[in-house]
Parts: C-alpha cells; sequence; structure tokens
C-alpha cells in the first residue's frame, strides 16, 4: 500500500534546490535553511523563479518524487518525472479505450456523475450550516436540480451531452456558491467562475487550489502508471494532463471548494490578502498563499474511510487510491471503475 | 515510525574522525540532525533495516557507542523542544 508523504513547497523566490546524499537542501542566498531525506517526499512544487540542480532532478527522478514547476499564482509550467513506472500493457490498453466511443464515455459518465453528486454534497451540507433562511432553500432546491442531472449523467448517451450536463451543472452550482458562505464581506462576493485570469478573489482561490489538486493527480497518474496526458473526459491537447484533470472532477467540490469555503468563513484569507492587476486579473499575495497551502496540506492528512475499499486512508491518498482503482478496472481486475462519492 | 539515533565516537585517532564523518552522513541520508549528535529519522521498518545496516556497519563495537531510541508512530506527543534551532517536522506543511 503506498504511504501518504509529504510535499514540500517552496514559495521563495531564488531559492536554489539541491542534492546531498540523498536529501534535498533548500538554500536561500547561499544559507542552507532546509534539509529533507528524498524518501519522506512525495513531490516538490516550486511556485516562482526557484532553481533546482541538475543532480537533484536525477535523484528525484531515481526517487520517484516528482517535481513540478509553476507560475507563482499556481499556474503549471513544467514536471520534471523519470521513466514512466508500471505497464506498458497497462497504458495501451488506456489508450485502446481512449479511442473507442463507447468505453469513454463509460468511464466519463463515472466521473461526471461523482462530480455532480459530490458538488451536491456540499452544496447540502451547506444548507445544514446555513443560518439564513433563503439561502438555505436556495441551496435545497439546487440539491435538488442536482439530483435530476446526477441521473442525466448517468443515463448521457454521447459525450457531448455529458458535457452538456456536466457545464450545466456546474453553471447552477456556481450560481449559488455565494449562498454557502456564512459571513459574506464586501469585495469577497463570487460572480461567475472565471480562469485564466480569475476576475476575482474566490476564483483565484479556486483556481490556485484546483492547480494544486493537478499537481497531485498528475502525480498519482505517474506513480500508478498511467499516462496523465491521455483522458477520457478531457480530450487530447498538447500540454494538457487529461487524466489528471478527469481524476481531479470527482475532488474539486469535495477538497478544494470546501477548503475555500472554510478558509472564507473563518477569515483567514480576506479581501486585502489579493493584488488586483491592470488587466483585472486577481492574484493571491505571497503570505497568504502559504497560508492556503498549509491548510491545503492539512488538510490531505485528515483520516477519512474509503467508501468503497472501506478501508482508513488520508485525504491526500484519495487521488492516488482512485488511479489505483481506474488502473485495476482498465486491467479487468474489477467489473467497474467505482468514482469516489463523498457521504 | 520514528526512530532517535544517537552515537558517541571516539575521535582520538583519525581513524575515529572518518568513522564519525561517515556515520553523520548515513543519518543524514535517512532523517534530519536535531543535535550535534543526535538525529531525527522518519523511517518506515525497511528503510531503518537498510540504516541501521549500514551504521553497525561503520561503527567500531569497542570504541565507539550507537543508541537507537524507537517512538513509534505516536511521536508527536514524544518530543519536546526547548531554545533555539527548533527542528522540522517532517510530516508536517513543508513550505518555504
Amino acid at each position: 500500500m503506498k504511504k501518504h508523504l509529504n510535499t514540500l513547497f517552496v514559495t521563495t523566490e531564488g531559492a536554489y534546490l539541491k542534492k546531498d546524499g540523498q536529501a534535498v537542501v533548500v538554500s536561500i542566498e547561499k544559507q542552507n535553511r532546509l534539509r529533507l531525506p528524498l524518501h519522506n517526499l512525495d513531490g516538490i512544487v516550486c511556485l516562482g523563479n526557484i532553481m533546482c540542480s541538475p543532480a537533484l532532478m536525477g535523484a528525484c527522478a531515481r526517487a520517484g518524487v516528482s517535481i513540478s514547476f509553476l507560475t507563482p499564482y499556481g499556474g503549471f509550467i513544467a514536471a520534471v518525472n523519470g521513466y514512466s513506472p508500471g505497464n506498458v500493457l497497462l497504458r495501451r490498453e488506456q489508450y485502446r479505450r481512449a479511442d473507442d466511443p463507447d468505453s469513454t464515455l463509460h468511464i466519463a459518465r463515472h466521473f461526471v456523475s461523482a462530480k455532480i453528486a459530490n458538488s451536491r454534497s456540499v452544496l447540502l451540507r451547506a444548507a445544514r450550516d446555513s443560518r439564513d433562511a433563503e439561502s438555505k432553500s436556495a441551496l435545497q432546491s439546487t440539491a435538488k436540480l442536482m439530483m435530476r442531472n446526477i441521473r442525466a449523467a448517468r443515463n448521457a448517451t454521447t459525450l457531448d451531452s455529458l458535457r452538456g450536463t456536466e457545464g450545466e451543472s456546474a453553471n447552477t452550482y456556481f450560481s449559488v456558491f455565494n449562498q454557502m458562505m456564512s459571513n459574506r464581506v464586501k469585495g469577497m462576493e463570487f460572480t461567475f467562475r472565471s480562469r485564466r485570469p480569475p476576475l476575482d478573489r474566490i476564483n483565484a482561490l479556486l483556481s490556485f487550489l484546483y492547480s494544486m489538486l493537478t499537481h497531485d493527480a498528475r502525480s498519482a497518474c505517474e506513480a500508478t502508471g498511467l499516462d496523465a496526458a491521455v483522458g477520457f473526459l478531457h480530450r487530447d491537447r498538447p500540454g494538457r494532463p487529461g487524466l489528471s484533470l478527469d481524476l481531479i472532477e470527482e475532488f474539486r467540490a469535495f477538497l478544494a471548494d470546501r477548503l475555500v469555503l472554510s478558509l472564507l468563513n473563518r477569515k483567514q484569507i480576506q479581501a486585502r490578502d489579493f493584488d488586483v492587476t491592470e488587466s483585472g486579473a486577481v492574484l493571491l499575495k505571497e503570505k497568504p498563499r502559504k497560508e492556503v497551502l498549509a491548510a491545503y496540506q492539512k488538510r490531505k492528512q485528515d483520516v477519512i474511510t474509503h467508501p468503497f475499499l472501506n478501508e482508513k486512508t488520508t485525504v491526500g491518498l484519495l487521488v492516488h487510491l482512485q488511479a489505483r482503482l481506474l488502473a485495476r478496472y482498465l486491467r479487468g481486475d474489477i467489473d467497474d471503475y467505482p468514482p469516489f462519492v463523498w457521504r | 515510525m520514528y526512530v532517535l539515533v544517537t552515537y558517541d565516537v571516539s575521535t582520538i585517532d583519525k581513524e575515529g574522525r572518518k568513522r564519525l564523518r561517515q556515520i553523520a552522513k548515513i543519518c543524514l541520508n535517512y532523517g534530519q540532525r536535531v543535535q550535534n549528535s543526535v538525529f531525527e529519522l522518519l523511517v518506515d521498518p525497511a528503510q531503518w533495516a537498510e540504516c541501521k545496516a549500514k551504521l553497525l556497519e561503520a561503527y567500531k563495537p569497542e570504541e565507539d557507542s550507537m543508541r537507537f531510541y524507537y517512538l513509534g508512530a505516536n511521536w508527536h506527543r514524544r518530543v519536546e523542544h526547548a531554545g533555539a534551532k527548533p527542528g522540522v517536522d517532517i510530516s508536517g506543511p513543508l513550505i518555504i
């Protein structure tokens, strides 16, 4: 069983990462600040202008530690991974299924219905906690709509209609996003989902966390021996990790959205924690970014029981487990892919 | 599991100083240095077996001594730090 290992985030501009023995050393202005054995790490995420020695990249590739280079705001630039592990037969099977419209639809249906089911659970959870009668009923009626969409997704006959259902659910879900916040502050309203660039503060937070999630899903695919680039719901596009994006659909609401809501409700993140650029793009400042990362890492260490495997795991390991379940399904070890549905 | 490794290596001769460096290097590959000859290692049983074998290979039983303290999985409540140079919590958020 894979263990939940830690991720090292480097956010200090100009930091230099090097290898020393079997460990990574972070040095800032020629001073060694941190030294960590590689076997304690699952991945290294470099945000912003971080340098990395070739020797370290090699050692990480050998030790199975993935290194990702991201923009300061979480946009993905590049990753260093070693040889793809696992089985070429598994990857071939993945490609075959991805080329077959029926199989693709079958798998994509699971991703989408689980995504809608999990966002519905988030809505219902927020409705239970809400003190405002009006938001409560709005959330509950949206949850009802979502129930219909789950059925529509399960019975979708074409990929396009499935994507339509997904888009519609996302729209209705985000239309009541404001109602899920318990204390609404000026400047912290959600308008509509915008990305590249995010146009308001909440979108900036969401986008940032989704990137972190994608990084995790990508390493989960790599570690399982799946090709992170070939997805079922997401079509191939150069540079797009299609399968990682497929896998995170189940987790967006459960992990990222709920974390955003609790950060806002606890006032851990406030309006002054963002920069608004001239183009209208909204970006997280450096210090609150660290706070968000810490909250995300902490959340990943929470223990939950996996609904399908019925085993205790950490939240951070869930995406790895799902990648493995998908691989087992592709290999034919289990009859169907069980997506992660939060109860 | 969490293991605390401490050692005393005789440094009167050149050989001893060499052993000291070797042992420190092995420990550094598996864990973090918390004091001069005190290391904390977060390892799984296989990694620990590997590390221990290397350490016992490197030391000289007649002159040096090594002590291993097993702090188990619930080590968080068994470790307390006071004063300068606090260690890093390897299982906590690692953000720099």
